[in-house]
């Protein structure tokens, strides 16, 4: 285990982490940020280790290698509130408590996705996970700037529809 | 000159629900010189208020007011307060529907003398038939301006139906085509051609879909004779000592309650508030339930056997592009019993937008395999199966212990699939994927059911006033002056979309009302 691993997600640790995987920084008090600067999120009432687990959380549910990690913040920012801090206290400390029974400093230490991926389907059946789970696909799916990177073009009616547009453009069957 | 009609005047027909069947009803008695008042739960959206954004359309359309759900249906369990993907709004869910038009196969009004008895299924004959039906059928054709039907030429082919069918003559089918479609190939009826803008179940911009709420509810109005009353949830049918409906309370706009009287009610407030309305109707006279001697108020609810097929391909397909279910395959719609079921299936082109098929292809699935059949939607193409279900006893709506939110209660639904439901699924999802694998998939998706779209039987038609609910005109075999008008009429549910049938269902059964209005015997 590395010595980041180890150290946990102090923000410090989190910080270097992030420089050496390309994930998130904690940039500032109560402040998430890509290591790029190209996007942050400001945390008031969850703590910045909860918000980091949360968005590590999403892209373990929802993997998708070509989304950036900002949709993803876009899709959990709305656990920062005071109606979901119970449930994010319970929930990020039940992934940690599962991570160190593992063997792991806490949940966002852990390596490699399919470990993580084993904690989530343990906790499978839990409203931490089902609320997280069911809030992205909404969350996540919805974010209009998304779609283009699956390939999805939305509404076309503006622009007349595809009657001139390709609706049977195919050309390789 | 939108008609206004007084509150005490029990000179009306009074109808609950403007959708298939209550909106062509409102429109042709209207048509006929028959004072109409119309109780709409929903609102009023015209294209122009249309929003081609699926979230965004089903917070604006769908029926939200609470319902539950029990029964080991998969839909219980994935979406336990949504059963059905049906319209609260004026035109009701033709607002929402895909436009797919085809008439019942001739054996298909003959199910059980057909199939023969099947172990827990309550199949019956309806009490009418293909040569009784077919003149009806045409007048809603044209109504519908039903594509492949008259001189009306098919739709052209979008992408997602190139590959669907290239798979299906693959395979050797036959009956291969771009569907009987209720949506323009040329101006059809003062409405304009199709213009390949997808979001088919959004409610068409274009127009180029009928939907009642801009064809028969504004020609209704026009004749002077029909008054629509938007956002008014029917509560009870009330009747007198004789046993004879005599008006419908219901919540206005404002929540008030208010009292229409009537001379006839028809309701057709879809398959599950048409069997609530009766139940919640119940009173010293009709304790179980208005029109409910028979105890088969509710029973039979039928959805159609469905699923979807999606595949991806390693070239895009754009699947979105273009009408939604233009495209059908009917091989498999015959009775053929040495396929291990009774009845038959239609397979139908089918897409849905990105945010709609994270919800719906494999509903709480997560992980990379659900995320990279996602990342693939691109190269999707998608079909959806429909098939004829069996009726069932036990399938069906009861009062729950849930209240809405004026206190009534709402709508249980209680569905387990049948053994033949489930083998004609399983047998549709293998000739899905294998007309997808002929043309060169590299994974395929059987698909669960969705929320109902196709909601019938719950009322059903029967020879025998013991058997079902209503008889061959929609008239409750109870009371004389209370008519079923909606898909819970649905003796049987065949393999077709049911909308072109209710439409028909509705064209003549104003007929009949009007008739019997002007003999004095209703």
């Amino acid at each position: 285990m590395s010595k980041i691993e180890r150290h946990g997600l102090t923000r410090r640790a989190l910080l270097q982490r992030s420089v050496a995987a390309g994930a998130l920084v904690v940039a500032g008090a109560g402040f998430i940020a890509a290591p790029d600067a190209a996007w942050a999120l400001e945390v008031s009432v969850i703590s910045e280790h909860q918000m980091a687990t949360l968005l590590q959380m999403a892209r373990d549910i929802y993997p998708h290698d070509k989304v950036a990690d900002r949709f993803y913040a876009v899709a959990v920012k709305g656990y920062d509130a005071e109606d979901n801090k119970a449930l994010v206290e319970a929930g990020v400390a039940a992934l940690d408590a599962a991570a160190q029974a593992a063997g792991h400093a806490d949940y966002v230490s852990i390596g490699w996705e399919e470990d993580r991926v084993k904690i989530l389907q343990a906790m499978e059946g839990d409203a931490f996970f089902q609320t997280v789970r069911s809030g992205l696909v909404t969350g996540l799916y919805n974010q209009k700037d998304v779609w283009p990177i699956f390939g999805y073009q939305g509404e076309s009616f503006s622009q007349g529809g595809y009657i001139e547009r390709g609706f049977n453009d195919i050309d390789w069957l | 000159m939108v008609a206004k009609f007084d509150l005490n005047d029990d000179s009306v027909v009074v109808i609950i629900g403007t959708g298939a069947g209550g909106g062509v009803l409102a429109n042709e008695l209207a048509q006929k010189g028959v004072k109409v008042v119309a109780l709409e739960a929903g609102g009023r959206y015209l294209p122009e208020d249309y929003v081609n954004d699926e979230w965004e359309s089903f917070t604006q359309l769908a029926w939200l007011d609470a319902r539950t759900t029990s029964g080991s249906w998969r839909v219980a369990k994935d979406f336990s307060g949504l059963p059905a993907w049906i319209v609260k709004a004026v035109g009701g869910t033709t607002t929402h529907w895909a436009g797919a038009s085809i008439r019942f196969q001739d054996h298909e009004w003959k199910a059980l003398s057909t199939y023969g008895a099947v172990e827990g299924a309550s199949l019956l004959d309806w009490p009418i038939d293909a040569a009784e039906m077919a003149p009806w059928y045409e007048k809603a054709e044209a109504k519908l301006g039903v594509t492949r039907t008259g001189d009306r030429a098919g739709l052209p082919g979008n992408n997602n139906y190139l590959v669907f069918e290239k798979g299906a003559k693959a395979l050797g089918y036959k009956e291969v085509h771009t569907g009987r479609m209720a949506i323009n190939s040329a101006d059809y009826d003062g409405r304009m051609a199709c213009q390949q803008t997808g979001f088919c179940f959004q409610g068409c911009k274009w127009g180029a879909k009928w939907s009642a709420a801009y064809t028969d509810i504004p020609r209704g109005e026009a004749t002077g004779n029909l008054e629509v009353r938007e956002r008014s949830h029917a509560a009870r049918i009330l009747h007198d000592d004789s046993g004879k409906v005599t008006g419908v309370e219901y919540f206005d706009k404002d929540g008030n309650l208010q009292m229409q009287k009537a001379r006839i009610v028809c309701v057709a407030g879809n398959t599950f508030e048409s069997p609530r309305l009766l139940l919640n109707s119940a009173s010293s006279m009709f304790p179980n339930g208005l029109a409910n001697s028979s105890d088969q108020v509710g029973r039979n609810y039928m959805r159609h056997m469905t699923g979807s097929v999606y595949a991806v391909f390693d070239k895009p397909v754009r699947m979105w592009r273009g009408t939604t279910m233009a495209g059908i395959v009917q091989d498999e719609a015959r009775h053929d019993p040495s396929r291990g079921f009774v009845g038959g299936y239609e397979l139908e082109t089918l897409s849905l937008g990105l945010p709609f098929m994270a919800a719906f292809l494999n509903p709480g699935g997560w992980g990379r395999s659900f995320t990279t059949a996602l990342d693939s939607y691109e190269n999707m193409a998608g079909m959806w199966i429909v098939g004829e279900d069996m009726p069932q006893a036990t399938n069906r709506v009861t009062l729950s212990e849930t209240k809405d939110q004026f206190g009534l209660p709402v709508a249980n639904v209680h569905f387990d699939d049948h053994p033949n439901d489930v083998a004609m699924r399983n047998h549709a999802y293998k000739q899905g994927i294998a007309i997808y694998e002929a043309v060169g998939a590299t994974r395929a998706f059987p698909t669960p059911p969705y929320p109902s779209t196709h909601n019938l039987g719950t009322n059903r038609m029967s020879e025998k006033p013991e058997d079902g609910v209503v008889n061959k005109w929609g008239q409750t075999h109870d009371i004389a002056n209370l008519f079923i008008s909606d898909g819970s009429q649905f003796t049987t549910g065949a393999a077709e979309n049911p909308t072109l049938t209710i439409v028909a269902l509705a064209i003549r059964q104003a007929d009949h009302i009007a008739s019997e209005m002007s003999a004095g015997n209703i």
